[in-house]
């Protein structure tokens, strides 16, 4: 009895010291709060009044599909820009210029989830031209001019289901990539057991060539993979710049209870593609056109509508069916989500979510084990490549989740480390942890200033956190995603500021404004209003009717619209307002909103003409007014427009100015 | 007496006035150049830009059109031109002494014609404009600067004025230089 009890007690200490042990084993050393004492972050962040940020962030939206501009290291919000999802104060997606950017092959979609922003670049570096962000829901990658800050140009991803491994440019914005994260049936439409997933079921990697003059995208090719889940992507650099890196989970290819089935194998693949040679191929005809039909939607010129240029077809490559080697699985612990590339282009980091060490790939290794065949099977065609052979180094302690990795350029990694809510600093030399800080809490993504360029600037580091927790006065059981920077100039990570943020966001960039800010349009250049319904003088502001259909042709100037009186609109028009604001100096916004419209109200720039259109109801007066604060007569500035029945004779007439 | 004429023509390439006013709302400032035959905008958009405040208070849109001189004035400069040529090559000492006497002519007359548009700008104002202040007239100054509103308005000379400076100390130099002889 007493024997059995000490048993007994023996074995609970065992256990408790295993947990001890184990939890330490897992998480490393506990992280340490570490801040600047308050009056020096506070210096460090404080941007007088009227002075600027010396950096642009660019912060995704997750599930507001939209993208928020940010000052840094203020963490001041400058704007948002709305991409995949309807803006009622702007007017996007509800003007009759931007509804075709929201249509899909599967109709018109308001909303989608936005992931990874990513800047365009050259040589590498980030150059401020355009900034690309990925629709994960609904397969799309949008294009955002830097000079508008005004999402131009959205392209559908056919063969695809959550396009995550998105948007990420190679060196020269020759590509921007997209992956599927769901494999599905190749063919979109095919209707097959859900059980046939190894079969039925494939993987495709987008190829989008850019357009190096208009930004224009095009979908090259997709490549044809097996049927796993394809995470996240980034280019190579440097020596490694015609190459691209995929993480994949689920090489178990389960269709149910990912969170059990698809966390079995020990080691799932990262995807090296090497896309000038699979690009050649296409060129060569070993590509084949394969169905689907997808979106293209853009500006043909500078204003006007937004086109729907509807394809039909693709090209895609089948590792099944070439020869050519141009792919090849790195085996890489365990379901890795983030994949990213150091400033030399030689080191691969995986974020190995379920892994105990951060492991690091070596390009040249890598390439020297495909020339010396240490392949271990081959999957559809695609070498597997022995682990040992292209690993460089297993980073130990990292945490707990480690996912996601930027750089400072001087020989230290920064990995976010979800579960274990830190981000760890490791050295590229000698793959040993050299700091660690809290996050506040759960990290996602981080950023370096220009983190991910071939010459990173070790300024600011932002985490993106999923929950904020008790951070800031509580605002209910939903609360803003929370974001914190730290400073990383000196050797150690240093906490400054912790903010609420717009969405949620996932990745983010940063990148010094210097390389924005001459760029950046003051207002839309009236001469070069290329709008097929703008006016070109105020004095020809109309009103024209085509059966049903009323155009009103107006112009706004501070402080009145011309035509302010209309009459003649009769119940069962549809009435299209092109207003098009006159005024040429920077920031003066004209709007205007109409009584009971079933729409929203535009919000109009210098120069810009913007249409919303409306199907009055009811018979009787609308007033009509400029939503802006404009100017001192502001709340002067607006009109009538009388409503008459269906089969009433009131004349068609218009005015502004004698009472 | 060459070089003197010969500065003139600077004036066909350059503005010889400025109007420049600050306001709170306008940060980096917003003006007018005035040049012998056209008034600009310090930026692309400024004239129509104050046009548009000047509405509020009733003043006169500006517009090239509306000034006669700017047909009359290249000519005037032309004719000085080629009349600094004769004086040069005749080397009289009167022609030059006249030249420099109707520069001067010139350039007061210049400065009372500027007065008379900015009194009329100034004064003219339309009975229905918006805002009304008893009192208040809005005549940019002829040179100097003066708060009118929320704006404060500068008038200078600009670099097309140097070189009617330099031109008139060109000219009385050689006037001195040929009286000496």
């Amino acid at each position: 009895m007493t024997n059995n009890k000490s048993k007994t007690l023996r074995g609970l200490f065992l256990g408790a010291g295993f947990i001890a042990i184990a939890a330490f084993i897992f998480t490393g050393c506990p992280s340490q709060q570490r801040m600047l004492d308050t009056g020096d972050a506070a210096q460090k962040v404080y941007v007088a009044p009227g002075e600027h940020d010396e950096y642009y962030g660019f912060f995704s939206g997750g599930y507001s599909g939209q993208l928020s501009v940010w000052g840094l290291p203020s963490a001041r919000l400058l704007r948002v820009i709305p991409v995949f999802s309807q803006d009622p104060e702007t007017a996007y997606g509800y003007s009759e210029e931007t509804k075709p950017l929201l249509e899909t092959s599967y109709g018109f979609i308001p909303w989608d989830d936005s992931h990874h922003p990513h800047i365009s670049q050259t040589n590498g570096d980030a150059d401020g031209r355009w900034i690309f962000i990925n629709a994960n829901n609904t397969p799309r990658i949008a294009r955002i001019d830097l000079t508008t800050f005004q999402t131009r140009e959205i392209l559908e991803i056919p063969n695809t289901g959550g396009n995550h491994a998105s948007s990420f440019v190679t060196s020269n914005t020759e590509y921007v990539i997209g992956g599927t994260r769901f494999s599905i049936p190749y063919e979109e439409d095919l209707d097959v057991p859900i059980d046939s997933y190894s079969d039925a079921f494939r993987g495709a990697l987008s190829f989008i060539a850019v357009d190096q003059q208009s930004g224009r995208m095009e979908l090259d090719f997709q490549i044809i993979v097996p049927p796993y889940n394809y995470d996240l992507g980034r280019a190579g650099k440097g020596p490694s710049s015609d190459w691209v890196f995929f993480t994949t989970y689920n090489t178990e290819e389960a269709h149910t209870m990912l969170e059990i089935n698809a966390s079995r194998n020990d080691k799932d693949f990262i995807a090296a593609v090497n896309w000038r040679k699979a690009a050649e191929l296409v060129r060569d005809g070993h590509g084949r056109t394969m169905p689907g039909e997808f979106y293209h939607n853009y500006y043909a010129g500078k204003q006007g509508y937004a086109v729907n240029d509807v394809k039909n077809g693709v090209t895609v490559l089948d590792t099944r069916e070439i020869d050519e080697d141009f792919i090849y699985y790195l085996p890489t612990p365990k379901s890795p989500h983030g994949v990213d590339i150091d400033p030399t282009g030689e080191y691969i980091v995986g974020g190995g979510k379920l892994a105990t060490v951060i492991p690091v790939h070596s390009f040249s290794r890598m390439l020297e084990a495909i020339e010396n065949g240490a392949i271990i099977e081959r999957i559809d065609g695609i070498p597997v490549l022995d682990y040992d052979s292209t690993i460089i180094g297993e980073v130990e302690n990292p945490g707990l989740g480690p996912l996601h990795t930027e750089f400072d350029g001087q020989g230290y990694a920064y990995t976010s480390v979800y579960i274990s809510s830190e981000i760890v600093k490791w050295s590229l030399e000698t793959f040993e942890v050299v700091d660690r800080i809290d996050a506040y809490y759960s990290i996602g993504h981080l950023l370096i200033t220009a983190g991910d360029n071939v010459n990173p600037e070790p300024r600011y580091m932002v985490g993106l956190t999923k929950t904020a927790k008790d951070r800031y006065l509580p605002t209910g059981p939903k609360q803003n995603h929370p974001a914190q920077l730290y400073d990383i100039s000196g050797g150690r990570m240093q906490l400054l500021k912790d903010f609420p943020t717009i969405g949620e966001p996932h990745y983010a960039q940063a990148i010094r404004a210097d390389k924005i800010v001459n760029q950046v349009a003051q207002i839309y250049e009236m001469e070069e209003n290329d709008h097929p319904h703008a006016i070109r003088r105020i004095a020809d502001n109309r009103v024209e009717r085509d059966g049903n259909v009323v155009r009103i042709f107006m112009g706004s100037t501070r402080s009145h619209f011309r035509p302010d009186n209309i009459e003649g609109i009769r119940v069962g028009d549809t009435v299209y307002i092109h207003l098009t604001n006159f005024e040429q100096e920077w920031d003066v916004v004209h709007g205007i909103a109409i009584k009971g419209a079933n729409n929203t109200e535009l919000l109009v720039a210098p120069g810009e003409t913007k249409t919303i259109k409306w199907e009055p109801k009811r018979t009787g007066i609308y007033p009509f007014y400029c939503t802006a604060f404009c100017s001192a007569l502001h709340q002067e500035m607006q009109g009538y427009i009388r409503v008459s029945a269906a089969d009433s004779d009131v004349q068609l007439t218009w005015r502004t100015g004698t009472n | 007496m060459v070089l003197a004429a010969l500065m003139l023509v600077a004036l066909y390439y350059m503005p010889f006035w400025t109007i420049s006013m600050t306001a709170p709302q306008y940060p980096g400032g917003i003006g007018m150049y005035i040049h012998i035959d056209n008034v600009t905008g310090h930026n692309r958009h400024d004239l129509q830009n104050i046009n548009i405040l000047n509405h509020y208070i009733g003043m006169a849109e500006i517009h090239k059109e509306d000034f006669p001189e700017f047909e009359i004035m290249p000519w005037v400069i032309g004719i000085m031109i080629g009349f600094g040529i004769l004086a040069a090559i005749t080397g009289s000492y009167k022609l030059v002494i006249t030249w420099l006497v109707l520069m001067v002519i010139i350039g007061i007359g210049g400065l009372i014609d500027f007065y008379m548009w900015g009194y009329d700008y100034g004064h003219n104002l339309s009975p229905d404009a918006p805002i009304k202040v008893p009192g208040m007239s809005y005549q940019p100054p002829l040179i100097g600067c003066k708060q009118l509103l929320n704006i404060n308005a500068c008038s200078w000379p600009y670099t097309g004025s140097i070189f009617i400076g330099l031109s008139m100390l060109f000219a009385g130099a050689s006037a001195w230089y040929r009286k000496k002889q």
